[in-house]
């Protein structure tokens, strides 16, 4: 196998249907661009399932310090007790419709707090003292019945600050990124297969405008691997040039609308890290490669008789 | 060589079949002339040659392999066996002469020293020594068919199939070809030729097949052109 003979021969392609070749990778990005953020927002949903919603439907806010001034109805008796809040845990414990309970404390709580809300300047004038300790609680049927039952038996008992409901809360979140997932992975397929089809055209043309050579190949006993190979690889350095836009796009799209407007607005979570991103381009590179050099394989199948 | 056992080659959707019955044997290192009339069944029974088509009935052999029997993946091997020349030449014309020969070892994968070697020797064979770094366009007809037959020799095949070689050329350039052509049937290679130029045939005084209709009607050892109806 002559290396230099098939790179010339896969240029040589790609030039010669410029257009169509730029046609190619732009459709090519902005699917995979779009199936990257699909997959980005599955990795974020699934990251907050397994840090909150799994895990807790019910918080419960223990008085801080500083409440009996900023909520003087609820915590009247100042910060919370060690007894009083013994009491609560084995309350909650016992109660028939709370299936876990986990205490968290106001040092766990700061931690906690800090590592979420990283790099935000709040997080200078936050000390561990105002963040409230909290009890949360995992419930055996986490329906609003059960979430609304647990609120009115708590809410208002001794050093409770308040009883939340962590999944109205999370809602209007979710809801956010399925929405993205959805209308993400809609332009993926309906991208994907525009791509698809242009790259059968393309390496159909590409095919044609080469059918003296190919058909002397032939005639010489050329095998077939060796006369399509140029044509995949052409397919393949299109799907390749595809992906590298679409990781552009992921990138920015973590940069921009995660990092500097999601993140800002619900401090209370996290956010899915760069090494996501660069896990979603590496699910893309695969991907992109199997749909160019697939649907070239296709093309040629039907174009190129060997 | 090559041998038609009981060949029948009907087209989908015709009801007319293009060869009809052909059994014949081409033995190593003779020169056959195929003559008819077009649509007499020539480019049929060379493209049976080649495996670029299969028989509806019957068996073609190629250097003692039964090509039905032939997988697809073996095709290109069979094909390096046999060397092709068309009436159109078929050359590259962005490529010199030197490269559109070596185009053809190339792209079997043969090594840059052995393609360094075979090039100018096969030039040389066709008498174009010296021609190499010219453009197809620069050359006259019959230069461009000898730079074709040097591209179908350059592999020494066992078998060079010529269609029409000399359809587009003048008669003496055309004389000039044949000598080339039996220079390398002299050498050992079995050629079959498909014309329609009487004179060539008549000189020659080579195995003739005629096909009309479909139908061998004549396989004439040292024969003529003639006409048999």
């Amino acid at each position: 196998m002559r290396a230099q003979f098939v790179f010339s021969e896969i240029f040589v392609g790609l030039r010669r249907n410029l257009t169509m070749t730029i046609a190619v990778v732009v459709s090519a990005a902005v699917a995979l661009g779009m199936l990257g953020v699909a997959l980005l927002m599955v990795f974020q949903t699934s990251q907050m399932k397994d840090f909150w919603y799994d895990k807790v439907e019910v918080s419960v806010f223990l008085c801080t310090k500083t409440d009996q001034t900023l909520h003087p109805t609820t915590c009247s008796g100042g910060q919370v007790t060690d007894t009083q809040m013994t009491a609560l845990q084995t309350d909650l414990t016992g109660n028939p419709l709370v299936q876990q309970v986990f205490p968290e404390t106001q040092a766990e709580a700061f931690a906690h707090y800090k590592d979420q809300a990283k790099g935000s300047p709040v997080t200078e004038y936050v000390t561990p003292d105002q963040i409230p300790a909290s009890l949360r609680v995992k419930l055996k049927n986490p329906s609003t019945e059960n979430i609304d039952a647990l609120r009115s038996t708590y809410q208002g008992q001794q050093g409770v600050e308040e009883v939340a409901d962590q999944k109205t809360i999370l809602k209007p979140l979710f809801k956010l990124f399925s929405g993205l997932t959805v209308s993400a992975s809609t332009v993926a397929v309906v991208m994907v297969g525009l791509a698809l089809m242009l790259i059968v055209n393309t390496v159909r043309l590409s095919a044609f405008s080469r059918r003296r050579e190919t058909g002397i190949m032939r005639l010489v006993g050329a095998s077939n691997f060796y006369i399509r190979l140029p044509f995949l690889m052409e397919g393949a350095v299109a799907g390749l040039g595809g992906v590298a836009v679409a990781a552009l796009g992921v990138a920015s799209f973590k940069f921009f609308l995660i990092d500097r407007v999601l993140a800002p607005s619900f401090t209370f979570t996290s956010f899915v890290g760069w090494d996501k991103v660069l896990l979603t381009v590496l699910i893309l590179v695969p991907v992109g490669l199997l749909m160019a050099v697939g649907a070239s394989a296709l093309s040629l199948r039907k174009y190129l008789k060997v | 060589m090559i041998r038609f056992d009981q060949v029948s080659k009907t087209y989908p959707n015709q009801n007319r079949p293009a060869l009809r019955d052909i059994s014949l044997e081409i033995e190593r290192g003779e020169f056959v002339f195929v003559i008819g009339s077009s649509g007499s069944g020539k480019s049929t029974f060379m493209r049976l040659i080649l495996r670029e088509e299969r028989p509806s009935t019957g068996r073609v052999y190629v250097a003692g392999k039964d090509l039905s029997k032939l997988s697809n993946w073996k095709i290109p091997q069979l094909r390096r066996q046999i060397g092709t020349v068309f009436q159109d030449f078929r050359l590259l014309p962005n490529k010199t002469v030197e490269q559109n020969v070596a185009f053809a070892l190339e792209v079997i994968g043969k090594s840059r020293p052995t393609i360094g070697k075979a090039v100018p020797e096969v030039l040389d064979l066709v008498g174009l020594g010296g021609k190499g770094g010219r453009f197809p366009n620069e050359l006259s007809g019959g230069e461009q068919q000898r730079v074709a037959i040097a591209r179908a020799f350059v592999n020494r095949p066992m078998v060079l199939i010529a269609d029409e070689p000399t359809g587009n050329l003048d008669p003496e350039t055309s004389v000039g070809i044949m000598k080339l052509l039996d220079r390398i049937n002299r050498a050992g290679t079995t050629v079959v030729m498909v014309t329609h130029d009487q004179a060539i045939v008549n000189q020659m005084r080579r195995r003739v097949l005629e096909l009309d209709g479909g139908n061998l009607v004549r396989d004439q050892s040292r024969g003529v052109y003639g006409y048999v109806r």
